[in-house]
């Protein structure tokens, strides 16, 4: 039994880690950016859904909507006043520019984090499960929001991946991560392209927010944790590898589910920690990462 | 122009100078709290409430008070370097502070060392009245303003003994409590206490506070089949209880859970926090005190929500500092600890008293029906109703069905 309830877990939160990391790894991939403040985004969406969904008493659905737009607005304001500065700026050195976009993402999310505190106080939400109740999967009860969640998490990811294979605007993005300049040279427009990446990379941190809101619920204090948490997965599959994060995900996802359940729930996310440190130093392009 | 006399026009120039010195010397009680939690935001509340009562009946002697706040973001360096702040810079008279029992514990030697009279509104650990005790020449001047851990176990178990084992027929339990400086002693008096009443312990369980996933530690409490789970939770409180509700844990929670004090709780969790049954001292529904039941509505009216638990004790504590400085007639720190030490003050919570120096429980408050004691509280419809002691319940015990009771 105990095994079965690991297999459910464990699919559900991967699924979820999956939806949040291949975000973080896009930007990267596409616009070089390590977005630090991608816990505070996914946070912001959970924090909205739960306040629209409570407040406007409009049901969970809408909701839900209002947290993947706030995703989106903040995805946006990350990217045209924290990022977009600094990449054009002429005071800052070329080689110095991706340190001062790590630097300024922190802050800007731990400012991020200070305001949701101030506003909704740091007790953690819980957004409204768009399916309540339980089934019953071969003597393992499990909340229909789990299955939910896997679902909603796994159909996101399936469009992102016929996006980019099977449509031109996904072909541009994949280009732009192989070679910008390339691309500038054919006459398209890179600060079209990114703004682009950014747009789709809030609706999906959009929906990881509110669906980890609405699974286990999320507090400001947790914007450190979650993005740590999508860092390690795609360190661990390699940066800007979407299969990689895929994988990253699966394995965190596994790996902490497995700790909780047979060892402790104090301790779930020091094997993970454990694991990074070696595939740095055996493997630092990750898992299925490009050298 | 005619020119004053020079008697006259020193005589003005001394009452200038002396009215806005005698005007503007308040009574400055500093208020060091974590401004973003549920229970932390209560303490400055309710602290306002009472000094705006206060001053608007003339203050203390003609002396104002003013409420001075430090938001310590729950962390004992931050609320040190309040603490040191408030003594130091700001002059205050007396100090409220925190309900983190690690807190209060790192605040408890500055007391001593600045002898500024400091008082915890929600803060349990049995430590914080036991180095009073200790060492009652140096740390005198700490007094605690809410149940000591011990007392909240007893309280429980005095609770669950009627409503659980007599109503309820429980006979087995699993202790949930979070990993904190106030549940050690909580969860020591709960594994003798709870064997006392009849109720055979399974497991003992402490939990992380940064646990996000509860559902593993459900599964194994559920896997031993106990008949309640008696919680011990303040840091934690909205992810469990969302998530018992979720996965239909079948087993009922009763205990301390300090979040699902303030009727905001039931907002945070969308209702998880339905049949949930809570030990307190107070409760917006019941007149413990003719005292109470009036503060609840004006915390109410002001912040729309009701108070936290430690809300009910900060107001209070206003009062009976004000109380010990008008008996004292003084602020200095020594006669206040004094005037503190003979507090008999009627509050929202009960007949507020202090254990004196020879009990180990040294200026902690007095327990008993006489003086502060328990209530059981369940949330009900979105309300919180009181179900436990009877001269004071106004509703019966109910589950949602996915709740599993005992067999008679």
């Amino acid at each position: 039994m105990t095994f079965l309830q690991i297999l459910i877990d464990g699919f559900a939160i991967s699924s979820l880690y999956a939806l949040g990391a291949i975000g973080f790894t896009l930007i990267f991939g596409v616009s070089g950016v390590l977005n630090l403040s991608h816990g505070a985004i996914m946070v912001t969406a959970a924090v909205a859904a739960w306040a629209v969904a409570g407040n406007f008493d409009v049901g969970p659905y809408w909701g839900a909507a209002a947290g993947v737009l706030a995703s989106v607005v903040m995805s946006f304001a990350t990217y045209l006043l924290v990022v977009r500065p600094i990449q054009t700026s002429r005071r800052i050195a070329r080689e110095e520019k991706e340190i001062f976009v790590l630097t300024a993402t922190l802050l800007w999310g731990i400012m991020v984090q200070e305001a949701i505190a101030y506003f909704f106080t740091s007790n953690p939400k819980t957004v409204r499960p768009l399916v309540a109740g339980v089934i019953n999967i071969l003597g393992v009860r499990t909340p229909k929001q789990e299955i939910v969640t896997a679902v909603i998490s796994l159909a996101v990811i399936g469009l992102l991946w016929l996006l980019i294979n099977r449509t031109r605007t996904g072909k541009t993005l994949l280009a732009a991560s192989i070679n910008p300049r390339g691309l500038t040279l054919l006459g398209f427009e890179l600060s079209t392209i990114y703004l682009y990446v950014w747009g789709l990379y809030g609706v999906m941190a959009g929906i990881a927010g509110v669906l980890l809101g609405s699974f286990l619920g999320v507090s400001s204090d947790n914007i450190g944790q979650l993005t740590a948490s999508a860092f390690s997965i795609v360190v661990l599959g390699g940066l800007g590898s979407v299969g990689g994060s895929l994988v990253g995900a699966l394995v965190v996802g596994y790996l902490e589910t497995i700790t909780a359940y047979l060892i402790s729930p104090s301790i779930r996310t020091i094997p993970v920690l454990l694991l990074l440190v070696l595939v740095v130093y055996l493997r630092p392009q990750g898992l299925l990462g490009r050298r | 122009m005619t020119r004053l006399p020079g008697k006259w026009a020193a005589a003005l120039a001394f009452a200038v100078a002396a009215t806005p010195c005698l005007a503007a010397d308040p009574i400055k009680i500093a208020v060091i709290a974590e401004a973003s939690s549920i229970s932390g935001a209560a303490i400055p509340n309710a602290a306002k409430i009472a000094a705006d009562e206060i001053n608007a009946a003339g203050g203390v002697g003609g002396r104002m008070i003013e409420i001075v706040e430090y938001d310590d973001h729950s962390s004992a360096a931050d609320a040190v370097r309040a603490f040191q702040r408030a003594a130091n810079q700001d002059h205050v008279h007396a100090v409220i502070a925190s309900y983190v029992s690690e807190v209060v514990l790192a605040l408890e030697p500055w007391s001593g060392r600045l002898k500024l009279p400091m008082i915890t509104p929600g803060a349990a650990s049995d430590d914080i009245s036991h180095r009073v005790h200790n060492d009652y020449a140096n740390l005198k001047y700490t007094f605690h303003g809410y149940l000591a851990s011990t007392f909240l176990a007893d309280s429980v178990c005095d609770g669950l003994k009627v409503v659980g084992v007599d109503q309820l027929h429980m006979k087995s339990a699993v202790i949930m409590s979070e990993d904190a400086a106030w549940t050690l002693p909580l969860d020591a008096e709960y594994l003798k206490c709870l064997p006392k009443i009849g109720i055979k312990i399974l497991d003992h369980i402490r939990l992380s506070p940064d646990t996000t996933d509860f559902t593993p530690i459900f599964n194994k409490i559920e896997g031993l089949k106990p008949d309640v789970i008696v919680t011990g939770i303040s840091h934690v409180g909205v992810q469990p209880t969302v998530q018992w509700h979720d996965q239909q844990v079948p087993i009922p929670m009763i205990g301390i859970s300090s979040q699902a004090t303030s009727s905001t709780f039931y907002k945070d969790t969308n209702g998880a926090t339905e049949s949930v049954i809570y030990q307190t001292i107070s409760a917006p529904d019941v007149a413990v005190t003719p005292k109470t039941i009036p503060f609840t509505n004006a915390y109410v009216k002001r912040f729309g929500i009701t108070p936290a638990y430690c809300g009910y004790t900060a107001y209070d504590e206003v009062y009976y500092i004000a109380d010990a400085i008008k008996r004292a007639g003084s602020t200095d720190p020594d006669k206040m600890v004094d005037a503190l030490e003979k507090t008999s003050w009627e509050g929202t919570i009960g007949k507020v008293e202090f254990y004196g120096k020879e009990n180990e429980f040294t200026h902690a408050m007095k327990v008993s029906p006489e003086y502060v004691a328990g209530l059981l509280v369940q949330w009900q419809g979105g309300k919180q109703v009181t179900v436990w002691p009877a001269n004071v319940a106004n509703a019966k015990i109910k589950f949602p069905d996915f709740v599993k009771l005992p067999a008679n």
